[in-house]
């Protein structure tokens, strides 16, 4: 019962990702790209969840915790580049 | 109690699925990049909350311990995915992309530009 209802969920969930791939590969600006691809990692959060229910192993768990960091620390690094055309500043008095 | 636990893991996991699903279709049908933002960060955050509070049901009563992995990444999502929507969506408004062309009102722009007014007729 419970593997069942696991692999619907887990069909959904990666039917929503070639969804939100769509919007990666269409979206007419930039940061609609860098939003899809933010939730695209997100997804993939919950994906690694139910894979770790489905096989019965704990190994998987910090997949989730390092995902999670990556995905905001792209964001975060994306979005500054497109502000303000540089990732890190070298001039800070300006 | 072994049944319990399930209907509960399978009801969080329903959720969860369920609010992918409508992260996606948000994303694919919303107009412009301000009302996707909203999509993405609201709904998938608390889909990935609800699968992974599943998940951690599910090892609870499989192991008997509190995963503590799980509580963490739980809690650093609903911290970081907010914060990173509203980065993106604040980098797409300085870096001028347009609202929906039905949207009514722009207080950001009225207020920028009472501002410029305001250093223009100091000097």
């Amino acid at each position: 019962m419970l593997d069942i209802v696991v692999s619907i969920a887990l069909i959904a969930v990666v039917l929503s990702m070639i969804g939100i791939v769509y919007r990666v590969i269409k979206g007419p600006s930039t940061a609609d790209r860098v939003i899809a691809l933010d939730s695209l990692g997100i997804s993939l959060i919950s994906v690694i969840g139910l894979v770790s229910i489905l096989l019965r192993t704990s190994v998987f768990l910090e997949v989730i915790l390092l995902l999670g960091i990556l995905a905001f620390i792209g964001t975060v690094a994306f979005s500054k580049f497109i502000e303000k055309g540089e990732i890190i500043q070298r001039d800070r008095h300006k | 109690m072994t049944d319990i636990s399930d209907i509960l893991i399978i009801l969080f996991i329903l959720i969860g699925a369920f609010f992918s699903v409508v992260t996606a279709i948000g994303l694919i049908r919303l107009p412009d990049i301000y009302s996707r933002t909203h999509a993405a960060s609201k709904s998938a955050t608390l889909g990935v909350m609800c699968i992974l509070i599943g998940t951690l049901i599910f090892f609870l009563t499989e192991e008997g311990f509190f995963n503590s992995r799980i509580v963490l990444g739980i809690f650093f999502v609903l911290i970081t995915a907010p914060v990173g929507g509203h980065l993106i969506s604040r980098a797409a408004y300085n870096a001028g992309v347009k609202l929906w062309d039905k949207s009514i009102q722009d207080d950001l722009a009225k207020k920028e530009q009472f501002e410029k007014e305001k250093e223009g007729s100091r000097y």
